[in-house]
């Protein structure tokens, strides 16, 4: 036997392969280690074990000792020790790793017991995979073809249940296809902390349902839908819509708050139908907001910004460059840049302020959290603009010392990123007194007041990077081709920095990102294409003093408040 | 050979003329009086006599309650609890029923020795569903006993107090395994839990170390401890100790409950001798010993092999007849004493039509938790009721018993063996009948054979 390298690692024997696992570990995980796959349902890896669909039984042992002195058994033909393997089965997914534990997953043994469960697990399930939306991504089907008997014995009446329940506003529930496995049962209870599901009836016969008098309607119910192995829960929203395999991935990032959960867009031929959360289990596990997942439909929205307007007017994009250009240039700027935007469109954000001299803001979006995966603050990339050094404070809600300088008039020209001044707290006045260029996605009053209007693009037609509320820096990508009409973000302010006749830097990541390592010394070392995809934690101790508005959640713990001093 | 006496311990008062339930004939018939004295002793030293008593649990398991109670985590600095299964559900039997009937009191003084023995200031009886009368017999019978300080705060002046709660099933078989008895009782589903970890030794009722014992095990503890161990030990047969209570239900001539010496008996005197023999005109043919969940003995099967008679191993070579009926001749003979229920069947039963009505109640009962009990025990009674009221074919047999070897020994409790071991041992030992079933019904009903319904 292979001898722990730490202490707190042990050496089980998995189908003849020594390895050492962290103690606490079960047998799924530790094959997992190995390259061997226990096939299982209803464990998860964040939930409790609950041991119920027995799909994951293996044969164990342990190696055999002398029952009066303890030696080891030796055997004689192999000159190893003896393993004493148990007669019955054993699931992995409830059984620990110890010192010395042989497990063995490819027994004519545990063959059977997969095919029965196999068996068990179809006989009353509809089969209907050509019309189910699971079908690509089902547990049941892979598992099937993979560890069943390919045929069926089952002559009988298959048992009839409610077919399509409303289990609240977003999910729906086919009972038939339900395996029972209780996942989002302890989804509910154990994450969500919104306990409303529960099995009724006995048997075969028992049913999933929620509790009388209540919904399944928590903003983490779409949770249920990605971890059910089956096709029992599905999207209200995406049912139907498309088949998975002719879906494209995308690795996004959740803008709804500084949390930045790790999500996937799924796409084709650039249409988004759904968002789904991707692991990182520093961040948000494997769950993602409801809300996040609505997000997607900003793309096609009312409102969406798709002509570049020059005093209302359509025009080319260099015209309406050379327009902003000309009323920036008489000086008398101020750039509300946005705690939406990248961090690459910051840092140009703040190029641009800086040529032109102008003080930059940013907008606040202080809100409630969750506790969970939403933070208190609504803007996924306030630190973003702290690290690029597009503000040096934390925004307010309110833009007031900019409604002073305007109403001095010192601040004659306004450059918004997408945020509404009015929303900000600018009067009407105020917004009438200054002339406004304005890049967004959708329109909304300062945009229908701005001079020039340049529409830019959403979370999900362009590329970059956000640092989250732990100083995480993490990437998302484009999943969808930008709206015609719309130009990208990094372009529209390259082109504004050009015609202002500052140093201008080529508008793609690889080229901004050169800048950025150049001009910002904590992430010198980084490029866009090195940043890993569940992110990398910065140096935060530069800005730990700051206010954060973010209260605790999932994986973050606020700094805790500076002690008062004793006095 | 004769059968031996009838050896009531537990049974003693039931059917006596003249007793009742109340506390006053129990007294007058030398009741707590074993309490009194049991708590002037050390609660070591009562553990100590259960654990020389060598009683083995009644419940169906057979386990050793001596040994169950040294497994209890006693460190954990947690309340521990008692549970009263008396859940009895097992079809055949109704031993339990007689005792919460008849002679609930001898039930709460084992219930008071034994919680005083475990230091156990809270215990449950959770009693099944469709016993109402029980569950308001005991609850008088607490009131009593509390009201004379039996039970309740401080305990005949000894500053040791328990109190004991009756709770009431609603009507389900799995809430007699005893992890889904303390689910059921924690108010939750009663889907047993896993073991590891929850063994109720040490994660039991609200995760606090739980003993749970049968109705009859208990009652067994006031007698242990009122003989002593070693002299209880010297009652039955070695390893096989104390008394079993068996109820005798089917094809005889005196069905009903019989208390004899564990071991002491065998089949056929209980059957033959004691029960009064196969009705007029009819032969035995088959009979489940131990509760309908215990593996069926066919008459007419010889059961060969060595066993151990004291320090030495003998050959054995017996009928269905000369079992004796203990915990370990049932085991060694491949099926089990199980809860003492022994359900007979005789030559007009159809064995496919009789597992047909076993498998109904197995299906109906199995909780839905894991996989090859919920799915398995429901295609089971799909295809024996096929059998029976549509078109059986030659083939069930086998696919029956295929579908109940993917069910024991893979499920999270003990349901996945008591739903398999019937269809198992039916077609292993009938399979002809089973092959014959297509033809067989389609002749006419042999007389007296009720229609199926």
């Amino acid at each position: 036997m292979i001898q722990p390298a730490s202490p707190d690692l042990i050496s089980v024997n998995i189908d003849g392969k020594e390895i050492a696992v962290p103690k606490g570990t079960n047998v799924i995980e530790a094959a997992h280690r190995v390259g061997t796959d226990v096939p299982h349902y209803c464990y998860h890896p964040k939930l409790s074990v609950v041991g119920n669909c027995r799909m994951c039984l293996v044969e164990t042992g342990m190696p055999a000792l002398d029952p009066a002195t303890k030696a080891p058994i030796m055997d004689p033909v192999t000159g190893k020790q003896r393993i004493n393997w148990s007669p019955r089965p054993a699931i992995g997914c409830a059984t620990s790793v110890m010192p010395g534990l042989h497990v063995r997953t490819t027994t004519p043994m545990v063959k059977d017991c997969r095919e029965g469960v196999m068996e068990f697990l179809l006989i009353n399930h509809p089969l209907d995979c050509p019309i189910c939306d699971q079908a690509g991504e089902c547990k049941l089907q892979e598992q099937a073809a993979g560890y069943g008997r390919g045929y069926s014995r089952f002559i009988e009446q298959k048992n009839v249940k409610p077919k399509r329940t409303q289990l609240g506003p977003r999910v729906t529930l086919d009972d038939e296809r339900c395996i029972l496995c209780s996942r989002c049962i302890r989804f509910c209870k154990e994450v969500a902390k919104d306990d409303v599901l529960g099995f009724i009836d006995r048997g075969s016969y028992s049913t999933l349902t929620c509790f009388p008098g209540r919904k399944l309607e928590n903003n983490y119910s779409l949770n249920t839908v990605d971890i059910c192995p089956v096709g029992a829960l599905t999207s209200t929203d995406f049912r139907f819509k498309m088949r998975v395999w002719f879906l494209k991935q995308t690795n996004s990032i959740d803008t709804e708050s500084s949390v930045g959960a790790n999500t996937v867009v799924w796409s084709r031929e650039g249409t988004v139908y759904r968002v789904t959360p991707r692991q990182n289990d520093a961040v948000n596990d494997t769950w993602m907001s409801d809300s996040g997942r609505a997000l997607f439909k900003e793309i096609r929205s009312e409102g969406r910004l798709d002509t570049v307007r020059v005093n209302g007017a359509q025009s080319p994009i260099e015209f309406a460059a050379g327009t902003a250009a000309g009323l920036l240039a008489k000086g008398g700027v101020a750039v509300v840049g946005s705690g939406r935007s990248s961090v690459e469109e910051q840092y140009l954000t703040g190029r641009l302020a800086k040529a032109l001299g102008a003080g930059a803001w940013l907008v606040s979006r202080a809100g409630q959290g969750d506790g969970l995966l939403i933070s208190a603050d609504g803007n996924p990339n306030v630190r973003g603009a702290l690290v690029t050094g597009l503000v040096s404070a934390l925004p307010s809600a309110r833009l007031d010392e900019l409604a002073a300088r305007i109403d001095s008039g010192s601040v004659r020209t306004v450059v918004s990123i997408g945020e509404d001044l009015l929303a900000a707290g600018l009067s009407q006045a105020q917004l009438a007194k200054v002339a406004v260029v304005y890049l967004g996605t959708h329109t909304n009053p300062t945009a229908s007041a701005a001079k020039v209007v340049i529409p830019t693009l959403t979370v999900f037609e362009k590329s970059g990077t956000f640092v989250n509320q732990q100083f995480r820096i993490q990437k998302f990508a484009k999943a969808v081709p930008g709206v015609a009409g719309a130009a990208d973000d990094l372009a529209a302010l390259a082109a504004l920095l050009s015609a202002v006749g500052a140093p201008s830097v080529a508008p793609d990541l690889a080229s901004v990102w050169a800048s950025i390592a150049r001009d910002v010394p904590s992430l010198a070392t980084m490029a866009y294409d090195n940043i890993p995809d569940t992110g990398l934690l910065l140096d935060s101790t530069p800005w730990s003093g700051l206010p954060f508005a973010e209260g605790a959640s999932l994986h973050f713990k606020p700094a805790p408040k500076e002690a008062p001093a004793r006095g | 050979m004769a059968a031996p006496e009838q050896f009531r311990l537990i049974f003693r008062h039931i059917d006596e003329p003249g007793y009742s339930n109340d506390l006053a004939c129990y007294v007058r018939n030398g009741g707590y009086e074993v309490l009194k004295k049991a708590v002037l002793r050390k609660p070591e030293e009562l553990i100590d006599e259960v654990k020389k008593s060598g009683l083995r649990g009644r419940g169906g398991a057979g386990f050793s309650c001596g040994f169950k109670w040294t497994l209890v985590d006693r460190k954990s600095g947690k309340p521990i609890y008692l549970v009263v299964n008396a859940d009895e559900s097992e079809p055949g039997t109704f031993k339990d029923r007689y005792i919460v009937h008849r002679d609930p009191h001898q039930l709460i003084e084992g219930i008071m020795i034994t919680c005083f023995a475990n230091k156990v200031e809270r215990a449950y009886i959770y009693i099944r569903g469709e016993f109402p009368e029980g569950a308001r017999i005991l609850e008088k019978a607490i009131a009593e006993a509390r009201a004379a300080n039996f039970a309740g705060p401080n305990i005949l002046g000894t500053g040791y107090g328990c109190e004991i709660y009756v709770h009431r099933g609603a009507g389900a078989y799995i809430c007699g395994e005893e992890t889904g008895l303390i689910e059921s009782l924690e108010g939750k589903r009663p889907y047993p839990r896993i073991k590891p970890p929850y063994f109720p030794a040490v994660l039991g009722l609200y995760q606090c170390p739980t003993i749970v014992n049968n109705v009859e095990t208990l009652c067994h503890v006031k007698h242990i401890v009122e003989r002593g161990g070693d002299a209880y030990s010297k009652i039955g047969t070695p390893n096989n100790t104390g008394t079993r209570i068996f109820c005798v239900s089917g094809h005889v001539q005196r069905p009903g409950y019989y208390e004899f010496e564990v071991g002491k008996l065998t089949m056929g005197q209980l059957l033959n001798d004691v029960c009064g023999g196969p009705l007029a005109g009819r032969k035995f043919k088959a009979v489940i010993p131990g509760g309908s969940s215990a593996k069926v003995l066919k008459f007419g099967e010889r059961y060969k092999g060595k066993r151990k008679v004291g320090a030495e191993m003998v050959d054995y070579d017996w009928g269905v007849e000369d079992i004796p009926m203990d915990f370990d001749s049932m085991a060694m003979i491949g099926s089990m004493g199980g809860s003492g229920g022994v359900i007979v069947m005789d030559d007009s039963v159809n064995m496919v039509e009789a597992l047909a009505n076993i498998n109904a109640f197995y299906s109906h009962e199995s909780c839905g938790q894991c996989t090859p009990c919920r799915e398995g025990s429901l295609w089971m009674k799909k295809i024996t009721s096929r059998m029976v009221h549509g078109d059986a074919r030659a083939e069930d047999g086998a696919l029956l018993k295929s579908v109940a070897d993917q069910i024991a020994g893979r499920t999270i409790c003990a349901f996945g063996e008591a739903c398999a071991w019937p269809t198992q041992s039916f077609v292993t030992k009938f399979g002809d009948e089973f092959k014959a079933y297509p033809q067989a019904k389609k002749q006419p009903r042999p007389d007296g054979v009720p229609d199926l319904i």
